[in-house]
């Protein structure tokens, strides 16, 4: 009993906020490594792009709740999503047209555009705020728990509680669902195909015919896709403020960094174990060990190596510990 | 030139025989920021007072407000909101600041080098008690270390024997937390956690993770209602960490049972609030003021008591001058030490005003049940609430 405990209190506290936290990582970390593949720079402008989208997203919930469109127990801003995509693809295509394009023309060094991302990302960042202000905003509706403590505690007799939100379910599902999609997408089509081909060898795909303009409107547009889609998770799990997401931009980057940029698996395996360091090394051990341990070994302390203070500092050392001993990331990157 | 200077010397004679001088007094609380839903209220209650001071026509000064917005978080904000109302505005004397953070840098910046006088109607931390103010600064709520003690009283007789603890990093919440800690560990509790959480974050899960793992009878959340204590609680619930939480003033609001929704019933804390008939008397007022306000909302009845406070003293010493007027404010507040003073309720502004000229002494109570302790600042009585049905009922006044 003590040990089913200690098990359901690691999941609840640790593993499933944890998976839901890395799923939305992986998510906006893929964005940031297939700019990086296929256009070769760092987009500093992806967290204001996951904002921008989720601010459409929100506006088009609003619009939705007034005319009465729900999505019943699931949350009305998956039928909102499309409209987000849209509104957001539209958006970094004209950014692209209008700014970087004219660099790869010149065939800028990388650093260059990395550079101008950032100021994109300045520019992104008032125009979110001017469409949809500072505040926090709350748009998660629907039901509010697949899986309720008290319902756990009373089917199973177990002293901890065990809760599943409907939102991170929903952030799981719709996490596998894009990862297929796009892993589908990259190997099965021609279009997918010529991606990673142009990734690969720029001037050889070129040789071989490959129209370079529609493989980077692709590219964008897949990018903003998975930017909408993991800032509407994370503002659904969790709230939307725009300073927020800017913050974002860092945990996402250690995620694609640690993977290896330019791997969409790595991105993935970045996100996971970008959260779940977070999680695991800022968590309070004391109540796991307490259940597991025998009476007399029961610990005093909270067992916390870190305080949650200091969460963000957990991304920032993983980013540079793989900097410095695995350049490349785990999944040798670029 | 001479006849010039006879000229403007007979203007200034002429002003100055003028039965009523303008005085601007600067209402210096967080219109934006965390404490945003309840400053409308508080700035509307100070400029009641004046009104009602006013209209009387027995003050021998017009007063009229000057709002500034201190953030309640942004101390270099609240510094310059200050500066500009002294320097530009020429206030003489400023009601506020509200959050004990910036009030703190406001005395010590700009109204001890100007030499304003502060009536803070909601500064609540215990530092400001030790605070150098060169007596200019009063508070009319009382100090976090009485509401510390006044929650661990209540914790006990709830039976409840270990809280978790968590508190809003910042000047307000730590000292608060500290003072709820010291309360309850002297009533024979035991605080299992004590830790900070950061305002303005999407994400509060690990945060409550430590908590929930430290464990106790119920959370105490000593934060602000609008900020990170409502993202603590939201995340409790929806973990299954805590279902019943301590709340302290700052937690008090209707904005909060709205957010959270019925989960928050059962709740239980207490907030600075008087159950002395000046109370009741102000809620009516309230509601049919130029600007209606709702009196109950926290630390409104305060913000008319710092107004009056400010205005008596300034009609009693015949003086704006905040040096001469502030050293009146306690006599104004507490009345002779025997007990004789005339008490002043909400709407009797215009009688304190005729006593003061009779050369009677007054004891003013005003909303609050106003009675000044060592350096300036309320004994403080408190509302014990229950959340039921998703509003504050109260079980008690202590």
């Amino acid at each position: 009993m003590d040990f089913l405990n200690a098990l359901v209190a690691l999941l609840n506290f640790v593993v499933i906020p944890g998976v839901a936290y890395g799923s939305q990582l992986a998510l906006g970390a893929l964005g940031v490594t297939l700019i990086f593949g296929v256009l070769r720079f760092s987009n500093f402008a992806h967290g204001d792009t996951m904002a921008f989208g989720t601010a459409i997203v929100i506006m088009f919930t609003w619009l939705f709740q007034s005319w009465g469109i729900s999505f019943g127990p699931l949350p009305t801003a998956l039928l909102a999503l499309p409209f987000g995509i849209a509104a957001t693809a539209a958006l970094v295509l004209a950014t692209d047209a209008g700014i970087y394009k004219f660099y790869r023309r010149q065939k800028a060094a990388p650093i260059i555009l990395v550079i101008v991302s950032a100021g994109v990302m300045f520019v992104m960042n008032g125009l979110v705020r001017l469409i949809i202000g500072v505040e926090e905003r709350n748009f998660t509706d629907g039901a509010r728990f697949l899986l309720d403590g008290n319902t756990f505690k009373a089917a199973t007799g177990l002293a901890e509680p065990l809760v599943i939100k409907t939102t991170v379910a929903v952030t799981v599902v719709v996490a596998v669902i894009c990862v297929a999609a796009l892993f589908w997408f990259l190997q099965k089509t021609r279009t997918g195909k010529s991606m990673r081909a142009f990734s690969d060898n720029e001037d050889l795909a070129l040789l071989s015919g490959i129209n370079p303009d529609r493989v980077v409107q692709v590219t964008w547009i897949i990018a903003a896709a998975l930017a909408v889609i993991a800032g509407t998770l994370y503002g659904l799990d969790k709230s939307f403020r725009p300073f927020v997401y800017f913050q974002l931009l860092l945990p996402v980057f250690a995620a694609a960094v640690v993977g290896g940029l330019g791997s969409p698996l790595g991105a993935i395996a970045g996100g996971y174990i970008v959260a779940l360091s977070e999680v695991v090394l800022t968590y309070a051990w004391k109540k796991v060990a307490t259940y597991v341990l025998p009476d007399s070994l029961a610990p005093d302390g909270l067992m916390q190596l870190l305080s949650t203070d200091y969460k963000v500092a957990v991304s920032f050392s993983i980013l540079i510990i793989v900097l410095l001993f695995m350049p490349t990331g785990i999944f040798k990157g670029k | 030139m001479k006849k010039m200077l006879m000229a403007s010397a007979a203007t200034l004679a002429l002003t100055g025989a003028a039965s009523a001088e303008d005085v601007k007094l600067g209402i210096l609380i967080g219109f934006t920021g965390p404490i945003e839903s309840l400053t409308s209220h508080m700035a509307a209650a100070s400029e009641l007072a004046m009104a009602e001071v006013n209209a009387s026509g027995k003050a021998a000064n017009a007063y009229a407000s000057v709002r500034g917005d201190s953030t309640c978080v942004d101390a270099a904000a609240a510094t310059a909101a200050a500066e500009r109302m002294i320097t530009a505005d020429g206030v003489k004397g400023i009601i506020g600041g509200d959050c004990s953070g910036v009030t703190g840098a406001v005395l010590q910046n700009v109204a001890r080098p100007n030499g304003i006088a502060m009536v803070s109607p909601s500064a609540t931390s215990p530092a400001l008690s030790t605070a150098e103010d060169d007596g200019l600064f009063f508070r009319t709520a009382p100090s976090d270390a009485r509401e510390g003690e006044i929650m661990g009283e209540i914790l006990s007789e709830k039976g409840v024997k270990t809280i978790a603890l968590t508190y809003s990093n910042s000047d307000y919440g730590k000292g608060l937390a500290e003072a709820i800690a010291a309360g309850f560990q002297a009533k024979g509790g035991t605080v299992s956690i004590n830790i900070p959480h950061e305002d303005g974050k999407a994400d509060y899960s690990a945060e409550v993770a430590s908590l929930a793992a430290a464990g106790g009878d119920l959370l105490v959340v000593a934060g602000y209602l609008d900020q990170g204590g409502k993202g603590i609680i939201q995340a409790s619930l929806d973990s299954g960490a805590f279902a019943t939480f301590g709340l302290p003033g700052g937690m008090v609001g209707d904005s909060l049972p709205a957010a959270i929704g019925p989960a928050l019933d059962g709740s239980y804390g207490q907030v600075a609030q008087s159950d002395s008939p000046g109370a009741a008397i102000l809620t009516e007022m309230g509601k049919t003021a130029a600007t209606a306000f709702d009196a109950t909302s926290p630390y409104s009845m305060e913000s008319y008591d710092a107004a009056a406070l400010i205005m008596l003293a300034m009609e009693a010493t015949k003086s704006t001058d905040s040096k001469v007027y502030s050293a009146k404010i306690m006599e104004i507040a507490n009345g002779p030490a025997d007990g004789s003073g005339v008490k002043i309720l909400p709407g009797e502004l215009g009688k304190a005003l005729e006593l003061i000229a009779a050369g009677t002494a007054i004891d003013y109570d005003g909303a609050s049940g106003v009675t000044l302790v060592g350096p300036g600042e309320s004994a403080g009585r408190y509302k014990q609430f229950e959340i039921k049905g998703g509003k504050y009922e109260t079980v008690t006044f202590r």
